[in-house]
């Protein structure tokens, strides 16, 4: 008896798992779809590429810049037991491009903007305000799930390369003032061995993990249920669930861009 | 008696909706003439809001038929429902007004978005809405936030009829209200319908509210209309059911379920 018992709960908890896929891959083609299709909305389309790209400049380039100034220190530390401390530069700034830049703010962006859309859309949801839109013939996914899905998937790109060049600074402050390196072969080595598609691969995985925490946001908002504790709910598993999205996909690109 | 051979403006025919085990509506039937003011009471959890929502499409009955002005509306797609919506205002029971936005342009939504106007034309028409509620222009460039409870059922009322809708639904109207607020809701709701021509359908558990706005009057009870008949005979109906729920007694054939 108790075998059985324990048997339907995974299987319960399998099928909840498969319900939740599929209920999140409805949502995604939905999103998706209105967002090639018009009418658009470029007013919200503009207001939510302000608070993606503009007001997560700060909380980005003050990580990107720390990042860079601890890689540097790190990369030096290491490089020095076997004599590689002129590879510092590079190191940092394939380090950011490819990886840490991309992850970090994608990451940063998760915990600002990916928790407001859910507290936002699923405080919209508990006050019947997504209903009243459906009143006023405006479809709600059209009005707010697609601008931001547009607005994360452009702005995340463009924050990112404003981290690269922020964290890159990061690394060469300290190579220059604290571990000796001359400003003009810093530099150098920094721009000598950096290839475009270091920065290409980060900027795609910017966008993607732009996408990856709008919709979260706006998936974990729209489905909110109950009062204030449905929203804390939501708020919490769209950051949770972003994050993790967020490290697979950053797996799932690397392996496509340089498995052999 | 003269046969109505109109065609009903709403026709809700044995209409079926259950979530998991709980069956809320089971066969539920309602006929609504143009320009016919029914209120539907009933007491708490019996499926009012349900109903309202079936008409709006938010909610997709598992069997029955909903008819608008004689066409079908279950399973019809979103782009097909959208003229439809354009027929609909509706007064939810808390406003449901955007945060987002300010008094008038909660006022204007339906203009510039289902109408197609610009903000500069929806303006003042939306100033003239406010104004026919009995709001100033004072109040027009406030948010949301700033207004009493019976304020924001005022901005409620002035952006369901905004866009001169063929059918306003009224979700509770008078519900946190004080009685002589209540009464100002109830005589706007009369003053504006009348003035529109529009279809009303309420709900509410107010009976003084529905005495006030309904031709009709139609009884919920375990997911059917048990009665239904012209306001002015709710008294004299001879069904124990109304009898109890418009005397508001606990004792009769409406068991409440009290846990303890």
């Amino acid at each position: 008896m108790i075998a059985i018992d324990f048997l339907g709960a995974i299987g319960r908890l399998f099928l909840g798992f498969l319900q939740a896929i599929g209920t999140l891959s409805v949502f995604t083609a939905n999103a998706v779809s209105h967002c090639v299709r018009p009418p658009f909305y470029f007013r919200s389309i503009g207001q939510q590429m302000l608070v993606i790209g503009y007001f997560s400049l700060p909380v980005v380039g003050l990580t990107a810049v720390f990042t860079g100034m601890v890689l540097a220190l790190q990369i030096y530390e290491g490089s020095s037991r076997f004599n590689a401390e002129s590879a510092v530069a590079t190191i940092v700034v394939i380090g950011i491009t490819r990886e840490l830049g991309p992850v970090l703010a994608g990451l940063m962006v998760a915990g600002r903007v990916g928790a407001a859309m859910a507290a936002e859309i699923g405080t919209m949801r508990v006050t019947e305000q997504i209903d009243a839109l459906t009143t006023l013939a405006t479809n709600p996914f059209k009005y707010l799930v697609a601008p931001r899905l547009i607005a994360g998937t452009l702005m995340l790109p463009v924050l990112v390369l404003v981290a690269d060049i922020i964290g890159v600074f990061g690394g060469y402050i300290i190579g220059t003032s604290k571990l000796g390196f001359n400003p003009a072969t810093y530099l150098r080595n920094t721009a000598d061995f950096l290839e475009a598609i270091d920065v290409i691969t980060g900027l795609v995985k910017a966008a993607a993990f732009g996408f990856i925490v709008a919709l979260m946001g706006c998936y974990h908002g729209y489905s909110s249920k109950g009062g204030a504790q449905g929203v804390g709910a939501a708020t919490t598993n769209a950051v949770v669930s972003a994050s993790i999205l967020i490290l697979a996909a950053d797996y799932l690109i690397t392996e496509l861009f340089f498995s052999k | 008696m003269a046969v109505d051979t109109r065609i009903p403006k709403v026709s809700l025919r044995d209409v079926h909706v259950a979530f998991g085990p709980k069956k809320v509506l089971q066969g539920f039937d309602l006929d609504v003439m143009p320009g016919e003011s029914v209120v539907v009471i009933g007491g708490s959890g019996t499926g009012k809001s349900v109903m309202l929502k079936c008409l709006l499409g938010l909610v997709t009955p598992d069997r029955g038929s909903v008819k608008i002005d004689g066409q079908e509306v279950v399973g019809i797609s979103d782009r097909e429902r959208e003229p439809i919506l354009q027929k609909f205002g509706m007064l939810f029971q808390y406003a449901a007004l955007f945060d987002s936005l300010s008094v008038w342009e909660n006022v204007a939504f339906g203009l510039t978005q289902a109408k197609g106007m610009t903000r500069e034309e929806a303006k003042p028409i939306a100033l003239k809405k406010l104004a026919q509620v009995g709001l100033g222009a004072d109040v027009a460039e406030l948010s949301p936030a700033e207004l009493s409870g019976g304020m924001k059922k005022r901005v409620g009322l002035a952006r369901a009829i905004a866009i001169e809708p063929e059918i306003i639904l009224f979700d509770e109207p008078t519900t946190g209200l004080d009685p002589i607020m209540g009464d100002v809701i109830n005589d706007l709701i009369v003053a504006c319908v009348k003035d529109l021509g529009a279809t009303a359908i309420s709900i509410t558990h107010d009976m003084a509210s529905a005495r006030k706005i309904a031709d009709r009057v139609a009884m919920l009870y375990q997911g059917k209309a048990i009665w239904q008949g012209p306001a002015a005979t709710i008294d004299k109906s001879g069904n124990a059911y109304v009898d109890q729920f418009i005397h508001g007694r606990a004792e009769g054939p409406i068991q409440v379920e009290v846990r303890a």
